[in-house]
């Protein structure tokens, strides 16, 4: 069996590459997909404690975590769309005010 | 080192490289497949522990949902090669370095001292009820139309609110709005054809 620690490792990775790509990165399209990686980064961990506890409830959040990315992938997205028609950009850089 | 050891290395190391990749490159649709690349190999880490049901979930959602989507969206917006960054942000790029090593360090110090034995799981093809192994649908099921049924039903008013929320934001704006992106795709297919020299404009 791979270690507990192994999988923790990997996961605080995953997650370090997801935030070090929400502040490099400045198209929103790809800082979307930066928070994609760190919520799945926090599923394996999720997913590995379930299995080092012998204990289901973590594979039930993991199930949830993946409806609210969902949900927060076609509300983002259609933001994104708004955005562009607006601006025609998809610098986060140009559009840092609160009105579009 | 048994096989599962080199299988989880050859896959941590996928989703380590996918994941760099998702954030160096600067065409979008390449970030996608790497984000595709990060979600199949944590499917597959998925599969070492005892979470089946999870695995085929994350592809059929994330790789098959939600990565299209992406996907769907990066085709439509129709987007360039990304234009030379603005130098505004660089001390960000400059924080990013100290701040991705100080959290690794940190990270390391702490996962040093975990030191776990996983229980035994039953063989959920043997066990006579197979919700008392773990990571098979009826386990899954049983905790959540029991224990955490109001989670469950939480999110799904979620999910209602989000289709309304994503087909309020995608929407036209007014009918004078729509004359005037009609009228704009007339102006630049007329340029497009005054370019080429076609009879047509």
């Amino acid at each position: 069996m791979v270690p507990l620690s192994w999988y923790l490792a990997l996961s605080a990775v995953l997650f370090t590459i997801g935030v070090v790509g929400v502040i490099v990165q400045r198209n929103v399209i790809v800082l979307f997909m930066c928070i994609e990686l760190m919520l799945n980064a926090v599923n394996l961990t999720l997913v590995a404690f379930s299995r080092f506890l012998g204990n289901a409830t973590g594979q039930l959040f993991v199930f949830i975590v993946m409806a609210v990315a969902a949900a927060e992938a076609a509300v983002g997205l259609a933001i994104i769309i708004s955005l562009f028609r607006n601006r025609e950009t998809l610098n986060v850089d140009e559009a840092d005010l609160l009105k579009l | 080192m048994e096989i599962i050891h080199l299988l989880f290395l050859a896959f941590a190391a996928l989703a380590v490289v996918a994941a760099f990749n998702v954030i160096l490159q600067r065409n979008p649709i390449y970030s996608a497949i790497g984000l595709i690349v990060v979600l199949c190999s944590l499917a597959a880490l998925f599969l070492t522990l005892n979470a089946q049901f999870i695995a085929a979930i994350q592809i059929i959602v994330y790789a098959g949902a939600i990565m299209v989507l992406f996907v769907f969206v990066i085709m439509l917006l129709n987007v360039r090669e990304e234009e030379a960054r603005t130098d505004r942000q660089k001390y960000l790029k400059l924080l990013a370095v100290p701040l991705f090593v100080a959290l690794l360090a940190e990270v390391v110090v702490v996962i040093r001292y975990v030191n776990a034995t996983p229980p035994a799981i039953p063989n959920p093809n043997t066990v006579s009820d197979p919700a008392t192994s773990l990571g098979t649908v009826e386990s899954l099921a049983r905790g959540m139309f029991t224990d955490y049924v109001l989670p469950f039903e939480a999110t799904s008013v979620l999910i209602l609110m989000a289709i309304v929320g994503a087909m309020y934001l995608a929407r036209r704006e007014s009918p004078a709005e729509v004359e005037r992106i009609e009228q704009a795709l007339a102006a630049d297919s007329a340029a497009e054809t005054g370019a080429d020299g076609s009879p047509h404009a």
